[in-house]
């Protein structure tokens, strides 16, 4: 029998694991082929796969009639803005957690993880009228602020998992040479720490770029990120598929390209640490 | 040991993160429970008053909520069988010995990375416009006519909508567990005569069982508040056919303005949503003391 030959079976297993990673990839796919035909094409029957005239006009227009460029720079200022505020008040507070630890650290982490289980409908209300009140609503600072917030548990939990794989021992060492805590921190740490903040930071500023409950909630037209501003072409009068799939393929590109580098990642900081 | 000196710095070090945490808990979460007890609409303000618990009596003997509340369930419990069983499936597949593992990986995560706002959209007239859609291209190629998913099958559309979004999160974490399945132990149950199936049952399962259980706790979390896909999908309807609770609470507040009552309704989702964390926490407390 074929059956028991090696190769024949990865044969077999290849041509169906393609098959379906196709398949599931397809919806990304056909948004990126549709981006370059012209609105005619985009919805010719039968559909056109890849004999079409391929045009770069979407990406121009998109920008032309939407100032998308300011945007795509919301998104930026909003995802990184909010990710290294985070980082700011997590690290000193993962490192004590994870170096310097008491009875409380185990429940002040539990605690920690425990507001990130509050849905957001519970506080849509206060803060979106605490946001009027103070000016807040539609400003990128309001969202900086609200997305750092939402997200500092996961920070703080990933930064912990990290710091505690750092061999305790390294520190003693420095201390004995008579470091004092902020050079401990500062030469002794900090580059051991450096690929763990890396990791960190790239999947939050992906949970960031992708938040779409306060993002559609809390800002209009100025400080929309690309979250609203593609969700304004549910309107009937926006439904031109060429043009949504050339805005939709500028939004998700550079979240896919840093997601593909960040999948061990991605399983550890959203699960907590409990799946490595 | 850990000095006095170092204690006190460690305290200083950790208070900003608590003291946010506490704020971003404790200030709107309170404001949500005193504006429960009032009669509170944006359209008429300075008009408020006590009234107690009339906005639960309200929210929970409003059809809409059980309607709201029942398709929270669906949705969430739906999303949860597709995703724990294909990831499973894929899991193993993507396991196995193959050409081009790296890039098939890829291909399988990426919808993980779509921002909510773009995949519904994209699914929405490209694939279930009844008119435009590949959906319909293909079902009139076959000789059908075509359906309108959105307007006959809204929630079964979200679905699978959704279950496209978290199924890779599923596949990812349930490999991660695979792969750190000991081969030993697969070697020996081989040598023992054990087939492939009861390999399956009785030890590749049972390792996966925690992953397993990490991926519904916190699927759970996440799509309780499912909230984008039905924004810019179906805004909740026909009717309340699509509403969830989040989305339930943000008409009451931000389209009604109806302050009281969407805030009856946002802590009744801040209860259901404990219920499940109650469970999560145990789970990775556990996991804490390992």
């Amino acid at each position: 029998m074929t059956n028991n030959n090696p190769n024949y079976n990865k044969l077999i297993v290849t041509l169906f694991a393609w098959a379906i990673g196709l398949l599931i990839f397809f919806p990304i796919l056909w948004t990126i082929l549709t981006s370059f035909k012209t609105e005619a094409e985009a919805i010719a029957s039968p559909p056109l796969f890849l004999g079409f005239n391929w045009t770069l006009e979407n990406y121009l227009e998109v920008h032309e009639r939407s100032n998308y460029f300011l945007h795509f720079w919301n998104s930026v200022v909003i995802s990184v803005g909010s990710t290294l505020l985070g980082l700011l008040i997590a690290i000193p507070a993962a490192w004590a957690m994870a170096f310097v630890p008491a009875k409380q650290t185990k429940n002040v982490l539990m605690w920690m993880l425990s507001t990130k289980m509050l849905p957001p409908v519970g506080v849509l209300i206060p803060i979106y009228l605490l946001f009027r009140d103070f000016g807040l609503l539609d400003t990128r600072v309001g969202l900086v602020i609200v997305l750092t917030l939402i997200n500092l548990p996961i920070i703080v939990w990933m930064l912990y998992t990290y710091f505690k794989e750092i061999p305790g021992e390294i520190l003693e060492a420095a201390r004995m040479d008579g470091a004092t805590l902020w050079s401990e921190v500062i030469y002794v740490l900090t580059p051991m720490a450096v690929p763990g903040i890396a990791s960190t930071l790239l999947l939050n500023i992906i949970l960031a770029w992708n938040e779409a409950f306060w993002t559609l909630n809390l800002t209009a037209a100025k400080a929309a990120p690309l979250t609203a501003f593609i969700a304004s072409y549910s309107s009937p009068e926006g439904l031109f598929y060429a043009k949504l799939s050339a805005a939709s393929t500028m939004a998700i590109a550079p979240i896919l390209i840093m997601g593909w580098f960040s999948q061990k990642q991605l399983v550890r900081g959203l699960t907590f640490g409990a799946v490595k | 040991m850990a000095t006095d000196h170092s204690r006190t710095a460690a305290r200083f070090m950790i208070s900003p993160a608590v003291l946010l945490l506490l704020g971003w808990m404790i200030i709107p979460l309170s404001m949500t429970i005193y504006f429960s007890f009032l009669n509170y609409n944006l359209l008429s303000p300075g008009m408020e008053e006590f009234i107690g618990f009339d906005n639960y009596e309200f929210f929970l003997t409003d059809p809409a909520f059980f309607a709201a509340l029942g398709n929270t369930l669906l949705l969430v419990g739906g999303v949860l069988l597709i995703t724990i069983i294909g990831g499973i499936g894929l899991a193993l597949l993507l396991d196995q010995p193959m050409w081009g593992q790296g890039i098939v990986r890829i291909l399988v995560i990426a919808p993980f990375f779509v921002m909510p706002t773009v995949s519904a959209l994209v699914w929405k007239n490209m694939f279930m416009n009844p008119v435009d859609g590949l959906f319909a291209h293909a079902a009139k190629a076959l000789g059908f006519a075509p359906f309108d998913f959105l307007a006959h099958a809204p929630l079964f559309s979200i679905i699978m909508i959704v279950a496209w979004q978290w199924l890779p999160f599923a596949t990812l974490i349930l490999l991660t567990a695979l792969q750190s399945l000991d081969q030993e132990q697969i070697e020996a149950s081989k040598i023992d005569g054990a087939n492939k199936v009861n390999r399956f049952i009785y030890i590749v399962l049972p390792h996966m069982s925690r992953a397993i259980t990490v991926v519904i706790l916190i699927q759970t979390i996440f799509l309780l508040s499912i909230f984008a896909e039905i924004l810019v999908t179906t805004n909740g309807g026909p009717g309340y056919a699509s509403t969830n609770l989040t989305y339930l609470v943000y008409a009451q507040s931000l389209l009604q303005f109806d302050v009281g009552g969407g805030s009856a309704g946002g802590i009744i989702a801040v209860i259901l949503a404990n219920i499940v964390a109650f469970f999560l926490m145990r789970m990775i407390g556990k996991n804490l003391e390992a």
